[in-house]
């Protein structure tokens, strides 16, 4: 260290010597100090050509002073850089990484916790990685190399398109297209890290491993999330490689069963896994009915998606959506570069629409759930997003206290989030006696004769440009939508998409669980048309996170331009309600954890599946475990130990502690039963299903 | 069958070869466009007809040293490692550490660097005792195809053939990487890890989701003994083995492919465990220099390593086995000659040829005593065996005990035995295969204690009894019965044109107290240039690091036909691949080489592999593709079959 900072305070002596001196020497000390240092040189370069025309106009002091000082900051600019890359390459890593707070790992072991049920993860959407297996010539090189989380995106920057090419699917098949293989990235590197720094299942991973948790009782449940889930198990066998590795684990870790902690999507994905385990072959798993019994202790959803996500019309509907906006975030070099111009959400569009598992994450449960246009469970939610005193001291009175306080509150402009896609603020605000009622089924696309913008922009890209521009307008005279008319929306806008996605999964209530019609694999991942496998001892947790303003339903409007191949519907971002409104940015927000409003997450246990229900047979207990969210206090916590959002909980310390505590042999009832911060209870009162 | 109506074609392995050469032409021309690191990854077997797909999941199974090791649990000093590769792969954090330490603190060198090192030192170890875990520290194999693809960035392994079979249509779901913990004696990685179990109830899942084909099994090195141990392991009943019944071998697998195999041993794990001579270490230390070379653990670098790999049991599983009977007594060995490196000829069915064997060459070379594996000086290790007076170890180990402890911070059993019994191991002079055994027993009795419960050096007399159900037995090809799977088939793939050391010549260091008592004399030179004793070693025809005689003789001989060792008649299949450098710098590692880690990028015999993957068997690959001596060899050894 002493050498390091020898040769800084050289620097220092250095420049400063050079800044008393003539103003266009100043570049020299950069070229001594790196030449490496391209974008330096070229700076250089630049002064130095200033300075040369600069030489001739010498007897206009005023303007040659401004050029002096634009040379001098150029210079100081390049120097600083240049010196804060020195001292980066100086410092040792141990003081760059941020220096990590002692998990609940530690002090647990200090308890006496150790390993003792085996654990699998079940990634959710998004955060697992996939690699090349074989693909077009734009790829060469990238042979199992990561397209898709984990390690640097940097590859890929160089090739935007061949990156949106390689991870759609076939639009037809939902399967790979012809002569292109992206597969998921196995084991625990598959999920453990989504970016350098960017932890998904990293800190769960490493606490674990201090009680004595390693390779051969961790397994993470890796599967190309873009697929359905029936198809992981047709093109690669993950439902029973899943199978396997749970067996083996019982019985390698002394006949001990299996806690699974599935996140996010991979909660449907695991509920998916349970019923076909149990079905028999061809269409199941062939375990027979005491499968899940014998083999799974606990089941540990992570922000679990059960009856869908409001994001995920959003996105379908029009690629918007803070999921994109998040990827855009992570990787702005591809959505907003020049080579994919204004088309970036098209593109984007077009590969997202060929994923399957984007339809299963579609609101289920219909009016039911979600609410019709004028009511929802939700109804009478105040929304305080600046208001961060408010909820303080809401904290400290009891829950039920709380809400009665809510209500005084009730404001003007009551959200109707039933209705999740209205066109036009009155349209979403008014009651719905008034609203125009028109049938979008009525809508026929007969149109394909006045299609004059298909030859226009040659090849389709979207479902959107078969589309004629009337029909595109008929849809928005309907002004709003609710969960169920939705799905018909999204048949009318996307008939190719829906009727391929509609084949692997479904988004209803079932009257009767025992018509064999439920036997099909396509209901098994709702969990309103299954019922839960036959194991009384197993335990169902629901864990996620509440506190954070969540998408519930949107205010749309046409978009103005009707250019080619552009996307005729975008959400009206200049809506915004009164003070204390749900209203923002044309977006309802409601409760929940910044991706699944609590509705979704909880209701489940709350009730669908609370003690013994048509859903729940066996009676297998459920606990609720809410989490509310802190933001980090500092920014050495990073993303905070106590983030209550989406995938930054799992790094919830309180989450981990639960879920080692279950890893290590407690119960529900030992870890404390439910914990409720939220209204989920009420709301689910307020729903009217027939259990 | 695709490739059987190619082979109609051309049914000599020349013009294939030819084609071959062409498009590997093809392939440096790109390489000259784009010499990037990634170029040599996307090499292809692009001779291939589209009609080759994918049919038999294919299971490797990596060997010592090139595996991925990961650290789950450690001391203070490896703080933030966790999870990052201490082994393979790129060694990148750990060394990484190291470097920016070295290049930010000159001032603090002395403390980081002693450090450093030592820490990485102590968590490669076992626990000495009971050779697994030492307490607080856990080591674990890194898991997938990612566990030994490459050794170290740009070094491939299994890398160049993963890509090939890519080609034809494999994935993850068609191929697994059986990764293990290599440190750990066979029967421990199924004690401690489970290891056994999961490569079981892996095969059983890839041979059931598809369709019931049969997985080809591709063992390199070690990974070879170890699958020798699995297969014993799945048939017998538990506790011991995995219950997969008699039947089990035969209904799951349809080829094992040995690349490199040191069925009997390999004469250099000797010196790697008498005085830590090997290449091993020679490979580590180009790949980390800063680690080994730079005094970086002072003098005692040596020491400190051999300390670490003494506590790794699986060294032990290659010590020559089979004894005088198979690697020579004091007088003769199956060898006889040098190695002649100049005739390489296909000899196919070379038990017909053996009477045209130039006998030239015999009576020009001195007799080679490869027999005595170790000998003390060069005029001892060439005297014949009458002229040498051997002081016997067993009364020298009668003498007084009390060894005179040193001070050295560092334990290696050396420190315990006393100067005069050091004299007595160089007073016997000459050790056989057979010697080596008490040698390595006299030298270090704790370590052949822990290796004895594990390993077996011996060949059995009676293979019925019911001493040899014990796992200790299973990898040792000359202690067990092959499993009874008659359509089972056994490659033998190799390399040849190699010398590889086969004999050594050591010297007593009289230096001071702290360091090893023995060395190679690598002043002894043979007499004339054609002679094989280089640098004290002898060196015979090999793959670099097994020779011939251990990678082909069981397949030659042991299990030729229906034999006591295979009783069912496996058939068995050689398949030789002569060594040739690569032709310029661009082929990088070359892509006829014979050595015994860059053959896995031998386009032969990943055009071998390829096929019996996809569906071909032993005869329709060729048969026999053998150019050494070792038909002739294997007659010469007088093993009871």
């Amino acid at each position: 260290m002493a050498s390091v900072l020898r040769f800084r305070k050289l620097c220092y002596v250095e420049s400063a010597v050079k800044c008393t001196s003539v103003g266009y020497e100043s570049f020299e000390i950069d070229e001594k100090l790196d030449k490496k240092e391209e974008d330096v040189l070229s700076a250089n370069n630049f002064a130095l050509e200033i300075n040369k025309k600069r030489k001739q106009p010498k007897r206009q002091p005023k303007e040659w002073r401004c050029l002096d000082s634009c040379c001098w900051i150029i210079g100081y600019l390049c120097t600083t850089w240049w010196l804060l890359l020195f001292f980066y390459h100086c410092l040792p890593v141990t003081l760059l990484r941020v220096p990590e707070l002692p998990g609940p790992g530690v002090r647990l072991k200090r308890e006496g916790l150790t390993a003792l049920h085996p654990v699998v993860l079940v990634p959710g959407i998004v955060t697992g990685g996939l690699e090349l297996w074989e693909g077009r010539p734009c790829a060469d090189g990238l042979f199992r190399k990561r397209l898709w989380g984990g390690g640097s995106f940097t590859q890929i920057f160089k090739r935007p398109l061949c990156l949106l090419e390689h991870l759609s699917l076939h639009y037809e098949t939902g399967l790979d297209p012809q002569g292109i293989r992206v597969r998921a990235v196995p084991g625990l590197v598959g999920a453990d890290y989504f970016a350098p720094g960017y932890f998904v299942w990293a800190v769960l991973i490493e606490n674990l491993a201090k009680i004595g948790y390693e390779g051969k009782n961790l397994h993470m449940a890796a599967y190309d999330w873009r697929l359905s889930f029936q198809n992981t198990e047709i093109r690669d066998h993950a439902l029973t490689r899943l199978k396997s590795k749970i067996e083996l684990m019982y019985i390698s870790n002394g006949y001990k069963k299996v806690v699974a902690v599935p996140h996010s999507m991979g909660v449907i994905y695991f509920l998916h896994f349970l019923k076909w385990v149990e079905t028999p072959p061809p269409m199941g798993g062939g375990g027979g009915p005491g499968w899940c019994a014998k083999h799974i202790k606990a089941v540990m959803n992570i922000g679990p998606a059960f009856l869908g996500v409001p994001k995920a019309v959003s996105n379908l509907f029009s690629a918007e959506g803070k999921d994109v906006s998040y990827i855009r975030a992570m990787a702005p070099g591809v959505f907003d570069s020049e080579i994919l111009g204004l088309q970036t959400f098209e593109r984007v569009m077009r590969m997202a629409r060929t994923w399957d598992s984007i339809v299963s994450l579609l609101p289920k449960g219909g009016e039911v759930i979600w609410g019709n246009m004028d009511r929802s469970p939700e109804e009478g939610h105040v929304c305080d997003f600046s208001k961060k005193s408010h909820s303080k001291t809401s904290l400290t009175t009891n829950n039920v206290n709380n809400s009665d306080v809510k209500r005084g509150f009730l404001v003007k402009d009551l959200a109707n989030y039933g209705r999740i896609i209205s066109f036009g603020k009155p349209a979403s605000v008014l009651h719905s006696s008034k609203l125009p009622t028109a049938d979008s089924k009525e809508y026929s696309r007969t149109s394909t004769s006045e299609n004059f913008n298909n030859f226009s922009c040659g090849e389709a890209w979207t479902e959107y440009d078969e589309m004629s521009r009337q029909s595109i307008q008929n849809v928005a005279a309907d002004k709003a939508y609710t969960t169920t008319t939705l799905l018909d929306l999204l048949r009318f806008v996307a008939p190719k998409m829906m009727r391929r996605a509609e084949a692997h999964f479904s988004h209803g209530i079932a009257e009767n669980l025992d018509d064999p019609k439920y036997n099909h694999y396509k209901y098994w991942s709702n969990p309103l048309e299954t019922k839960l496998s036959d194991a009384p001892d197993m335990e169902i947790y629901c864990m996620y996170g509440v506190g954070i303003p969540t998408e519930r339903s949107y205010v749309y409007k046409l978009s103005p331009n009707s250019r080619c191949k552009s996307i005729p519907y975008q959400i009206d971002n200049s809506v915004h309600g009164e003070d204390g409104s749900c209203l923002k940015g044309g977006v309802y927000f409601a409760d929940g954890d910044e991706s699944v409003p609590v509705l979704s997450a909880g209701f489940m246990c709350a009730k669908g599946w609370r003690g013994r229900t048509r859903f729940n047979p066996s009676g297998i207990a459920t606990y609720i475990r809410e989490y509310r969210h802190k933001p980090p206090t500092s920014l050495m916590e990073g993303r905070g130990i106590e983030s209550g959002s989406h995938v930054d909980i799992m790094g919830n310390f309180a989450l981990i502690e639960d879920i080692m505590r279950v890893a290590a042999g407690a119960t529900g009832d030992e870890i404390g039963g439910d914990q409720i911060h939220s209204d989920i209870i009420k709301m689910s009162e307020r729903i009217n299903l027939g259990l | 069958m695709s490739f059987l109506r190619r082979r109609k074609g051309t049914d000599s392995s020349k013009s294939q070869n030819l084609r071959c050469n062409i498009v590997k032409e093809d392939e440096k021309n790109n390489l000259y466009e784009s010499p990037r690191k990634e170029s040599y990854n996307s090499k292809k077997w692009s001779c291939w007809d589209k009609g080759l797909t994918v049919n038999h999941p294919v299971v490797f199974v990596p060997g010592i040293v090139t595996g991925g090791l990961e650290l789950w649990e450690g001391h203070q000093c490896a703080e933030g490692l966790f999870r990052k590769r201490l082994w393979g792969g790129s060694f990148g954090e750990l060394y990484k550490r190291l470097e920016v330490i070295r290049e930010a603190s000159i001032k603090l060198t002395d403390f980081y660097m002693k450090l450093i090192p030592l820490c990485w030192a102590q968590h490669m170890s076992l626990d000495n005792e009971t050779g697994l875990d030492p307490p607080g520290i856990r080591v674990r194999p890194v898991s997938g195809l990612v566990a030994a693809d490459y050794f170290a960035a740009g070094y491939f392994v299994w890398a160049v053939l993963i890509a090939n079979l890519a080609q034809i249509g494999y994935e993850e779901k068609t191929m697994y990487m059986a990764a293990y913990d290599w440190r750990l004696s066979f029967q421990n990685t199924e004690v401690r890890d489970q290891t056994l179990s999961r490569i079981k109830s892996n095969i059983e899942l890839m041979v059931a989701t598809n369709g019931g084909k049969k997985v080809v099994v591709i063992p390199h090195s070690m990974g070879v003994l170890y699958f020798l141990h699995f297969m014993k392991w799945v048939e017998a009943p538990p506790p011991m083995g995995g219950g997969g019944g008699s039947e089990w071998c035969a209904k799951h697998i349809k080829a094992v492919m040995n690349i490199g195999g040191p069925f009997l041993g390999v004469p250099k794990s000797v010196s790697g465990l008498f005085s830590v001579e090997a290449r091993d270490i020679a490979i580590a230390r180009t790949f980390a220099p800063g680690f080994l070379d730079k005094d970086v653990f002072g003098l005692q670098t040596f020491q400190h390593l051999m300390r670490m790999t003494r506590t790794w049991d699986s060294t032990m599983s290659m010590i020559p086995k089979g004894g005088e009977t198979i690697w020579g007594g004091l007088d003769w060995s199956p060898e006889g000659s040098s190695f002649n490196s100049g005739a390489k000829t296909l000899r196919n069915n070379s038990i017909n040829n053996t009477d045209q064997i130039p006998n030239i060459n015999l009576a020009n070379m001195k007799n080679v005593n490869y027999g005595r594996i170790i000998s003390f000086g060069k005029d001892v290790a060439e005297a014949h065996s009458s002229k040498i007076e051997r002081v016997d170890l067993l009364d020298s180990m009668k003498a007084d005990m009390l060894a005179n402890l040193t001070n050295c911070d560092i334990w290696i059993e050396y420190h315990d035995i006393g100067d005069h019994r050091i004299k007595a191991v160089a007073d016997y002079k000459v050790y056989t295969a057979g010697s080596i055994l008490d040698l390595l027993h006299f030298v270090s009795p704790k370590l052949m204690a822990r290796g004895g419960a594990h390993f077996s050096y011996g060949i059995a007399d009676n293979l019925d009894d019911p001493k040899y159900q014990h796992y200790k037995y299973w990898s040792n090809p000359l202690e067990t019965k092959l499993p009874d799977a008659p359509d089972m088939e056994i490659y033998s793939m190799y390399g040849v044109g190699i010398p590889t050391e086969r004999a050594y010549v050591y010297k007593v260091t009289t230096a001071t107290d702290c360091s090893i008592p023995f060395q190679i004399d690598t002043s002894a030179e043979g007499g004339s240039e054609d002679s094989c004793l280089k640098g004290g070693v002898f060196s015979a025809d090999g793959d670099e690091t097994v020779p011939v005689l251990s990678a082909g003789l069981m397949a030659a001989k042991g299990w030729r036909g229906k034999t006591r060792f295979n009783p069912s008649g496996i058939p068995t299949y050689i398949r030789e691949y002569s060594h040739a450098p690569p032709a310029n710098l661009l082929e990088g590692r070359g892509t006829q080489s014979g050595a015994h880690v860059d053959i896995m990028g031998n386009f032969a015999l990943i055009e071998d592999v390829i096929r019996v993957a996809a569906g071909a068997t032993g005869k329709e690959l060729g048969g026999d593709h053998v150019y050494s001596y070792i038909f002739k060899w294997a007659e010469r050894i007088n093993l009871q079959l």
